[in-house]
C-alpha cells in the first residue's frame, strides 16, 4: 500500500498472491503427508517433559489429598482456581472468532479460525482438570456435579453459581468440539481423497462420514454452521460472564461487584488472543503459511488485544473508583491492600502487562512486528493469569475478620501442575498441528480471489 | 463384477461455469441430479432450484424441548422432589434457573441440528456410495467443480445427457459402480464379530473377577476406609510415646464432667448416702436400666439379680443382690459399687454412663420390689 490514507470501498485479500485452490490444499496438508521436522520433535519432547511433570503432580495430589496444595483457610481457593479461570478465559479465542467474527463477516478470521477453535478446546480441557481435581476426592465428583438420579435422593442445587459453571463449561466444551468437527468434516473429505496410506485413508474416510462436497448438503451445511455461530455467539458470553457470577455472587469484598461479567468476558478474549497470537505466529513461521495468516491478520488481531486490554483496564480502574466512590471502609481496604499490600507485586505486574504494554499497540510500527507482537501477547498471558491470582488470593487473604487473615504460599505441587497444564496443552497443539489441517482448507478456498461467480452465472468464463 | 452406471458427470473449472450448468440441467427438466463443489458457491441453491432448508425448524423444536425439559426439572427438584431453603429464599427460584435452563436450550439446539442434518438430511455416515472414490471424487474434493446426473432420472437418456453437459463445456465422463461396492458392509455389524466382541467382554470380565476376588482376594476399592485420621487403638507416628489415643491435658475436666469424688476403699453404704439418684423410676429409665443390666451385670449377677448365673462355681460367687444388705443400702452405695467396684467386682465406670448407673440402680430397686412384693403392690 503505498499511499496512507487506506482506500476503504476495496476489501483487502485476505491471503495474499493468488494461489490457486490447488496450491492452497499442497501447503496445507504438507505438514500432514511429510515425516516431521526435527523441531517439531524438539518441540514435541519439551511439552512432553513439561506434561510429565503435571502428571506426577497429579499423581502425588491424588495420593495425598489437596493438602499438598499451598491452598488453606482463608485462602482456600488457590492456583487450581487462578488456573481455572485463566485457562477459561484462553479458550474464549476460539469460539469468538470463529462464531462472532463469522457473524459480523470477518473473512480474515479464515486463516485461523481452525486454529483458534482447536485452541479454546483444549484450554477448556486444562480448564476442566483443575476443577475436577480441587474438588478433592475426584473419583466422587460426578455425584457433585451432575444431577442424575441417585440412591442418596440428593439432586445438585440449581441455584448456585458453582452449578451453572457446571452446565456452562461442558455445554461449552461440547458445543465448542461439534462446531470444530462439523467445520473439518469437508476437509476430512479432502485429505481422504488425497492420502497416500491406507491408515490415513481409512481414518479419514470414516472421519469424514462420507461426506460427498454435494450442493444439496452444503445448502443445510451452510444453514448449520450459522445457526452454530447464532447460539455460539452468546454462548461464549455466558460462559465467562457465569464464571464470574462464581466471585460476583459470593459477599466477599473485591469479588461482590457488578461490573465482574463484562469486565471477565473482556478479560477472556483479551487473554485468548493473546495465547492465540503466541501460537498462530509459532505455527505460521514452522509451516510457511505467511501467505496464509498474514500480516493483515496479525495486526487485526493486536488491534482486538489493544481495545479488549483497555477494557480490562478501565474495569481496574473503575473498581478502585467505586471502592472509594461507594465509601464503605471494607471495600476501600481491600482494594488498598491489593495494591500496595502483601501482594503489591502481584498487582503491579498485572496492571503493567494488561494495561501499560498493550497500549503500546496503538503504533503501527508495533502492530506489525511480528517479534513485538508475540513478546507483547507473552506479557498479556502473564498479566492474566496475574489478574486472576489477584482476584482470588488477594480478596481471600484478608477478610473481614483480621483473626482469620493469612498468606497462601504456593507449594511445588501447584508450580507442577501448572507447569503441567501448560505441558498437555502444547502437546495437543503440536499433535494437532501435525495430525489434522490447521487452516480451513474448504473455508479458505472459498474466499480466494475468483473463487466465487462473478454475476451468479450469467456471466463468460475467465 | 456387473458393472452399473450410476451418472453422467461432467467437470468444470470456473465458479461462473458451473452456475450456467446447474441453470441447464434444472432447465432441461433432470430432477435427480446434484452438483459438487469443494466449497460453498453463492447463487448455486438457486441455479439448482433447491427449496429452502428446514433445518431450521429442527433447531427451533429442539431448543425449546430444551429450555422447557431443563426448567421443569430444575423446578420439580428445587419444589417436590428436594425442596431446600437456600439463602433464604423461596422454593421455585426461577431466576436462579435462568443459566443452566440457558445451557441446556443451547445444547441441545446445536446437538440437535447438527445430529438432525448428518443423520436425517445427509443420511450420513455412509462411506460406499457410487461417487466415492471415483477420479470425479478427487477432482470436486480438490479445486474442480462437478455436475452428476443419475441414471435413474426418468428422463435419463446417456447420449443427451453427454451432449447437454458438453454443451455447457464441461468433460463429460460416466461413473460406474457394482452392486457388491454398495451393498457392502463393514465387517463390524457383522453378527458373528459382534458376538465375538461380547465373549471377549464377557470373558475378561468373569476373569477379571475371578482373578481379584477369588485368586488374589483384593479389598475393594473402598476409598472411604482410607481416611487419614487416628482410629481407637491405632498408632499414631505423630506422637513421641507411639499412642493414637491420648490422655486428657493434667488437671483438665471435660465439659459436663463432674469428677467421681469416692475411691475404691470408701465403704458404700457411708459414702452412699452422700449421693442423690438424679433419675426417676419413670418407663425410659427403666428400660434402659433393663437393657443395661442384660449387658453387664446379668452375667454375673443373674437374670433376675439372684447371683445365679453361670458364675456360678467358677468365679467367686457374685452375691445375690436381693439380700437384706444391699435392699436396705441407699441408692448411691449401688451406684458406688457399679462406679468403683467391690473386691473382685470391677469397676464400670469406663464403660457405663453415669446416667446409665443411676438407670441400672432404678431397674435393680424394681427387681428387688417384684421379688418382695408387699401386699399392697398385688392390688
Ligand atoms: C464379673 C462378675 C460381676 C459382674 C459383671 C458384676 N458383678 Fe456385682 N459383684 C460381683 C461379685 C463377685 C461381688 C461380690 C464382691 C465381694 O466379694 O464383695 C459383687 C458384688 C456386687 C454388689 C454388692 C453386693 C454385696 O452383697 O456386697 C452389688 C450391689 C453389685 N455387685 C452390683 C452389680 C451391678 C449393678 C452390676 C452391673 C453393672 C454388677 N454388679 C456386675 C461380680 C460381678
Amino acid at each position: 500500500m503505498s499511499s496512507t490514507v487506506l482506500d476503504y470501498t476495496k476489501e483487502i485479500p485476505v491471503i495474499e498472491g493468488l494461489p490457486t485452490a490447488a496450491a492452497l490444499d499442497e501447503t496445507i496438508v504438507k505438514p500432514i503427508n511429510d515425516f516431521p521436522q526435527r523441531r517439531w520433535f524438539i518441540g514435541l519432547a519439551i511439552t512432553g517433559t513439561m506434561l510429565m511433570i503435571g502428571v506426577v503432580s497429579l499423581s502425588w495430589l491424588l495420593w495425598k489429598g489437596v493438602g499438598v496444595w499451598g491452598i488453606n483457610q482463608p485462602v482456600a481457593w488457590g492456583f487450581d482456581v487462578v488456573n481455572f479461570v485463566f485457562w477459561v478465559g484462553i479458550g474464549h479465542a476460539g469460539t469468538l472468532i470463529s462464531a462472532i467474527l463469522f457473524l459480523l463477516r470477518q473473512k480474515w478470521r479464515t486463516g485461523i479460525a481452525r486454529f483458534a477453535e482447536a485452541m479454546t478446546l483444549f484450554a477448556v480441557l486444562c480448564a476442566v482438570q483443575f476443577v475436577i481435581f480441587h474438588t478433592g476426592r475426584p473419583w466422587l465428583a460426578m455425584a457433585w456435579l451432575f444431577p442424575y438420579p441417585n440412591q442418596h435422593g440428593v439432586w445438585v442445587n440449581f441455584t448456585s453459581p458453582l452449578e451453572w459453571d457446571v452446565f456452562a463449561v461442558n455445554t461449552y466444551f461440547i458445543v465448542s468440539a461439534v462446531f470444530w468437527y462439523l467445520g473439518l468434516i469437508p476437509d476430512f473429505a479432502t485429505l481422504r481423497d488425497r492420502a497416500t496410506t491406507t491408515i490415513k485413508k481409512v481414518t479419514f474416510s470414516i472421519l469424514s462420514l462420507g461426506w460427498r462436497f454435494s450442493n444439496r448438503h452444503w445448502q443445510h451445511y451452510e444453514r448449520a454452521y450459522l445457526i452454530m455461530a447464532g447460539f455460539a455467539t452468546p454462548l461464549v458470553l455466558s460462559v465467562h460472564t457465569i464464571v464470574s457470577f462464581d466471585f460476583a455472587v459470593s459477599i466477599i469484598p473485591g469479588w461482590h461487584t457488578t461490573i465482574f461479567p463484562p469486565y471477565f468476558v473482556a478479560g477472556a478474549i483479551f487473554s485468548g488472543f493473546a495465547m492465540v497470537q503466541n501460537v498462530l505466529i509459532i505455527t505460521r513461521k514452522a509451516f510457511k503459511f505467511e501467505h496464509l495468516i498474514t500480516m493483515d491478520t496479525i495486526e487485526k488481531m493486536n488491534k482486538i488485544i489493544l481495545v479488549t486490554g483497555t477494557i480490562v483496564g478501565y474495569a481496574y480502574i473503575m473498581e478502585f473508583f467505586i471502592a472509594w466512590y461507594s465509601g464503605n471502609a471494607t471495600e476501600l481496604f481491600v482494594f488498598v491492600n491489593r495494591a500496595f499490600g502483601p501482594y503489591w507485586w502481584a498487582y503491579w505486574t498485572m496492571m503493567t502487562c494488561n494495561l501499560f504494554t498493550p497500549q503500546l499497540f496503538w503504533s503501527k510500527r508495533i502492530r506489525t512486528s511480528l517479534l513485538a507482537s508475540f513478546i507483547l501477547a507473552i506479557f498479556v498471558n502473564i498479566g492474566m493469569w496475574f489478574e486472576r491470582f489477584v482476584i482470588i488470593v488477594t480478596s481471600l487473604h484478608r477478610d473481614f475478620l483480621p483473626s482469620s487473615w493469612g498468606m497462601f504460599v504456593p507449594t511445588m505441587w501447584d508450580f507442577g501442575m501448572l507447569i503441567g497444564s501448560f505441558g498437555l496443552f502444547f502437546t495437543l497443539v503440536l499433535l494437532f498441528v501435525k495430525f489434522l489441517p490447521a487452516i480451513a482448507m474448504a473455508e479458505i478456498k472459498a474466499v480466494i480471489p475468483g473463487a466465487q461467480p462473478t454475476h451468479h452465472g450469467n456471466g463468460a468464463s475467465h | 463384477m456387473e458393472k452399473k452406471l450410476y451418472s453422467i458427470t461432467a467437470i468444470y473449472s470456473y465458479p461462473n461455469d458451473i452456475i450456467r450448468a446447474a441453470k441447464t440441467v434444472r432447465d432441461a427438466g433432470y430432477k435427480k441430479f446434484d452438483v459438487h463443489t469443494p466449497y460453498p458457491i453463492h447463487g448455486l441453491d438457486g441455479a439448482m432450484g433447491l427449496k429452502e432448508t428446514k433445518l431450521g425448524f429442527v433447531t427451533l423444536a429442539a431448543a425449546i424441548v430444551g429450555a422447557a425439559g431443563m426448567i421443569s426439572f430444575a423446578s420439580w427438584v428445587a419444589v417436590v422432589d428436594y425442596p431446600q431453603v437456600i439463602g433464604g429464599k423461596p422454593y421455585w427460584s426461577w431466576p436462579a434457573f435462568v443459566p443452566v435452563t440457558y445451557e441446556i436450550a443451547v445444547l441441545l439446539a446445536v446437538l440437535g441440528t447438527v445430529g438432525a442434518m448428518i443423520a436425517f438430511f445427509f443420511k450420513f455416515p455412509n462411506i460406499s456410495h457410487p461417487l466415492h472414490d471415483t477420479p470425479y471424487m478427487k477432482k470436486v474434493s480438490a479445486d474442480k467443480f462437478g455436475v452428476s446426473i443419475q441414471a435413474d432420472d426418468e428422463q435419463f437418456d446417456e447420449k443427451k445427457v453427454r451432449e447437454l453437459l458438453k454443451s455447457a463445456g464441461g468433460e463429460v465422463e460416466a461413473v460406474y459402480y457394482s452392486e457388491e461396492f454398495l451393498t457392502f458392509k463393514p465387517q463390524t455389524f457383522d453378527p458373528k464379530f459382534i458376538v465375538l466382541l461380547a465373549g471377549i467382554a464377557l470373558a475378561t470380565s468373569a476373569g477379571g473377577y475371578l482373578y481379584f476376588n477369588k485368586v488374589l482376594y483384593l479389598p475393594p476399592f473402598d476409598w472411604m476406609m482410607m481416611q487419614p485420621k487416628v482410629n481407637p487403638q491405632t498408632m499414631s507416628e505423630f506422637y513421641a510415646d507411639g499412642f493414637g489415643m491420648r490422655l486428657p491435658v493434667a488437671g483438665t475436666v471435660a465439659r459436663g464432667f463432674i469428677p467421681y469424688p469416692y475411691a475404691l476403699g470408701a465403704k458404700a453404704d457411708s459414702v452412699g448416702k452422700f449421693l442423690v439418684n438424679p433419675l426417676l423410676p419413670t418407663k425410659t429409665t427403666l428400660d434402659l436400666g433393663k437393657k443395661k443390666y442384660f449387658t453387664y451385670c446379668s452375667p454375673c449377677h443373674g437374670n433376675f439379680g439372684n447371683g445365679d448365673s453361670r458364675m456360678n462355681g467358677q468365679f467367686p460367687n457374685p452375691p445375690t443382690l436381693h439380700s437384706d444388705k444391699v435392699r436396705t443400702w441407699p441408692d448411691g452405695a449401688i451406684f458406688h459399687t457399679i462406679t468403683v467396684g467391690q473386691n473382685v467386682m470391677p469397676s464400670y465406670q469406663y464403660q457405663i454412663s453415669r446416667e446409665e448407673r443411676w438407670a441400672i440402680v432404678n431397674y435393680i430397686r424394681t427387681l428387688q420390689r417384684a421379688y418382695n412384693a408387699k401386699e399392697s403392690d398385688l392390688q
